[in-house]
Order: structure tokens, then sequence, then C-alpha cells
């Protein structure tokens, strides 16, 4: 997979999935460019976890594609992926740690069962990836015994231990303090900067958006309402757009009706 | 009516589901424990020694003990019956062949079930919920692999030892009831049982036991990576796990049961 690379690095075209009958994700298309740092904001539910999700091919579409350098995700062999796979860090919501493995067994794993090298290589590639997140020092901490900020840099280790070369984030700062959240966000950047990787980030922090993305896109409801440099989506005409980034809570139900209606009625009978 | 055939044809897909569901599990397991070691993809033998140790040796305190009361009990409720017939010297042929052909299978099936295979789903429903099994897809780990296959040979290896081990104490407290009660020998007894029993009682036994370690490992790998929702999702899935188990335990006794009737 050593072919020079033309166009974007990530492609998802009219990308459609549902978990059973609702529907998550309506054809949403989308373009990264090699190392450029995309940010995906929406509020909850807006589908934004499930498409990333997608890129790694933890869920199938119902229809539509993925491409991550211009291979197919959705349809090619197991085997094919699996090598490209170790080209993308994933830094889940949870961190998503291994709860059984020490921190420093956490950030080994990848290297230990993905390549041939030497143990002594392995335990001073770890070192330098928890040093690169700053956590040199808890790897003999199990994680049950790190703080919440101390998870997600183990986490983002790990997601670095293959040298990737696309960074994918699930709410890097869902449930951080705001000085832990500005502590990730500027690791963000330093990564971007120092190894020049595609990162794609998910949050509904607009605040983070604007520090670490060269390009936002905006879903709402499944579907991509906007997206474009930051300043383009500041300026935004779009009035979803608008309501998102003055945090304008959702009007009140303009049908009494309607309204009535759904309280009255139960759901189900 | 017709809610009644709604209810039915739900209920029957559901099940045709869940046992496609079973199947699709045993498939891939017996895959990467049969045949992707051969291609050079690996087994995971540290964390099937560990879980044998967990599944297998953890349990032998219990299943020994549960199995020696069980034998006293079927010296006791056979020896009510055979004395009546002053018949009390075929104490030890029932405990012997009872134990070896249905009960230790069973006892040892039933405890493991308890024990292993709700710590099965437990284990990898908390992984399912805090996203570690997608983890180890997203770094292109199989979570098969990794989970499921040290589990299933542990239990594969297991199950008929600790089977041979019920067995054994289902005798031994047998033979207690009969030095006590019958005034039979020590000795007396257990050549009473060796008369008795043949290979057959015993091969057939290991054999329904292999079945029943198949059984707990897939329903409670599947209940755990099908948890949806959190603490309480785990907590079904245990109990869902122990359960289903049981059921297809006894179930799968009753099949092999017979088939080892008609066929003997």
């Amino acid at each position: 997979m050593a072919e020079q690379l033309t166009g974007p690095i990530i492609r998802v075209v009219d990308l459609v999935s549902h978990y059973g009958e609702r529907r998550v994700l309506n054809r949403v298309s989308l373009e990264v460019q090699a190392g450029e740092t995309m940010v995906i904001v929406g509020g909850s539910g807006a589908g934004k976890s499930t498409l990333l999700r997608h890129v790694i091919r933890l869920e199938r579409p119902t229809s539509g594609h993925v491409y991550i350098k211009n291979y197919d995700v959705c349809h090619i062999p197991e085997e094919q992926f699996n090598l490209l796979r170790r080209k993308i860090g994933m830094l889940f919501q949870s961190a998503a740690l291994f709860n059984s493995l020490t921190v420093e067994e956490n950030v080994a794993l990848p290297l230990r069962e993905l390549t041939q090298l030497e143990e002594s290589t392995i335990h001073i590639m770890t070192r330098i990836k928890l040093d690169l997140v700053g956590l040199s020092g808890v790897q003999h901490y199990m994680p049950a015994e790190l703080s919440g900020g101390m998870k997600k840099r183990a986490g983002l280790a790990r997601a670095l231990a293959m040298d990737p070369e696309i960074l994918l984030f699930d709410e890097p700062s869902a449930g951080l303090d705001p000085i832990t959240a500005a502590g990730i966000d500027s690791l963000i950047l330093k990564l971007k900067l120092a190894f020049k990787m595609t990162i794609v980030v998910v949050t509904h922090e607009m605040a983070s958006a604007f520090t670490i993305a060269d390009r936002i896109t905006v879903m709402h409801e499944g579907e991509v309402i906007a997206a474009g440099a930051p300043e383009e989506i500041r300026n935004s005409p779009h009035a979803r757009v608008q309501q998102f980034l003055h945090r304008v809570p959702e009007g009140e139900t303009k049908d009494a009706q309607a309204h009535l209606r759904a309280l009255t009625q139960s759901g189900r009978f | 009516m017709t809610g009644v055939l709604a209810f039915l044809g739900r209920n029957t897909l559901g099940l045709l589901r869940y046992a496609s569901g079973l199947y699709d599990l045993a498939h891939q397991t017996a895959y990467w424990t049969f045949v992707a070691p051969f291609k050079g993809r690996g087994l995971k033998w540290g964390s099937a020694v560990h879980q044998m140790v967990l599944a297998g040796f953890n349990a032998l305190p219990i299943i020994s003990l549960i199995s020696v009361f069980v034998g006293m009990v079927l010296a006791f409720q056979g020896a009510y019956q055979l004395e009546k017939l002053g018949a009390g010297y075929y104490v030890a042929a029932l405990v012997g062949v009872s134990m070896t052909r249905e009960l230790g299978p069973l006892i040892t099936a039933i405890v493991v079930a308890g024990r292993s295979g709700s710590a099965f789903a437990a284990e990898i429903g908390t992984m399912k919920v805090s996203e570690e099994i997608d983890a180890l897809e997203a770094m292109g780990l199989n979570s098969v692999k990794y989970l499921v296959v040290p589990k299933y040979l542990a239990l594969l290896l297991m199950m008929p030892c600790l089977t041979l081990v019920s067995d054994l104490a289902g005798i031994l407290g047998g033979a207690i009831f009969g030095l006590y009660q019958l005034d039979q020998s020590f000795s007396m007894y257990i050549l009473a049982t060796r008369d008795a029993l043949v290979m057959r009682d015993i091969s057939t036994g290991l054999v329904k036991s292999v079945v029943f370690g198949l059984i707990i490992t897939k329903v409670g790998c599947y209940e755990g990576f099908a948890v949806r929702g959190g603490a309480e999702g785990v907590g079904k899935a245990t109990t869902a796990a122990v359960v289903i188990s049981i059921f297809l335990i006894i179930l799968a006794d009753l099949v092999f049961t017979a088939l080892f009737y008609y066929t003997s």
C-alpha cells in the first residue's frame, strides 16, 4: 500500500445506515484530504459517531461506500482490510482500555500481536508513545486507577502505537473538565504538527472544534448540513448551524394539538 | 387468533435467529481453533491455560463436594428400594452406573455453567459495554480468537477431567453410605462397582461432558457479545447465559441418552 495516493485519503459517498428500523445516516458524503484535520460536529444522535464507526468498519452500511486510500472499506476482504486498519488509530469515547491489562500492556498489545518486533524494542516504543502523550511514570497502573483524562491519553498512546497515518477521535473531550479537555486539544494539535497525520475528530464542543480544525463538517439528524473551513461555518447562513454555534435550545412545540395527542396517547397500544 | 399467530411467528423467528447466531459463533470458533493455527495465525495458549485454571482447577472442590453428596443421596434412595428385595449389594452398581452415565456429566455441567458460563457472559458483556470489543476489532484483532477460543479450549479439555473427578467423588459418596449402612467394606464396595461398570458407561458420560462444555462456552460468549445497554444488560446476559445453557444441557442430555440407549 505504498503507492502514491491521489485525491482524498478518506472518501465517504452517499452513506446510508440503519440501526434496526431507524435511519441514522442519510446519504452522507464527506472527503478528508491527507494531512488535514477534519472535525465533525453535531448534536447528540446526529450520527457523527456512527459515521466514524463506518470508517473503521465497526458497522456495515445499508448502502453507500467508504473509501480509504481508494480501497472500498465495505467490500475488501478481511485480510486486506486488516493491513489497511494498521494505518488507522482510533481513540474511543470511553478510551476503551483493556481493564485486565496495565497501561503499558495496553499500549504494547497491538505491537505484540501485529508485529514481530523484539520485546525490548516494544518496551522502548511503548515508553516513547506514553511519553508523547505525557504519561511517563504511570505505565504499571491498571486503567481503573487512572483519571478520565489519563485514560484518554493512554488510549491515545495505544492508538498511536502502530504509527498510524489516520487518527480517529470519538468525542475526545467528553466527560472531561475544561482544562483537561484543552490539554487533549493541544495534544491533537501537537500530533498534527509533528507527524502530519490525517485526523478526524467527532465532537460537540464548538470551542474545541474551532481550535483544532482545518475544516468542519456539521451534521444534524444523520445528514451533513454544512461543511467548510472554520470561518465559513462561523458565517454559515444555515439556521441549524447558527443555533448550534450559539447554543440556542430547541424551540417549543409549535403544533399544540399534536403535542397534546403525543402526551395523551400511549405509544404501544 | 392473529395475535396468537403473530406471537408464535415472532418467537419462532427469534429462536431461529438465536440458533443461527450460536451456529455462526460455533463456526468461527472452530475456524480459529482448528484451522487458523495451521495457517500460522497463532493460538492464545497462555490465556487458554489461564482459563483452564479458572474454569477447571478452581471448580474441583465444589464439584467434588456436590458429587459426594449426590452419590450418598443416590445410595440412600437406592437402598430404600433395593433393601426391600434383599438386594442391598446392588446399591454400588446403581450409584456407579448413574454417576458415570448421567449425574457426573450433568452435575459438572450445571456447576460449570453457573460458575464459568456466567463469568464468560459477564466478562465479554462488560468489554462490549466499555467499547473494548470495538477497540480489539479496530486494531484488527479478532475478538473470537482472543476471547472465545481460550475459553472454548479450556472447557473442551477440562469438562471430561472434571466429569471423571465427579464420577469418582460420587462413587466415594456411595461407598461412605455402604460402609456405615450396608456393612460393606470399602474394598468390597469398590469391587461391586467395578463389576457393574463397563467402559461404555464412562465413555458415554465423557462424550456428553464435551458437548455440555461446548454449549456452556457458546451460550456464555454469545450472550456476552449480544449485550446492549450498560450494566443492566450485562446482568441480563449473565442470567440468560446460565438459564439457557442449563436448558440446552438438559435437552442435549436427553438426545444423547436416547441415542446411546438405542445404539447400545
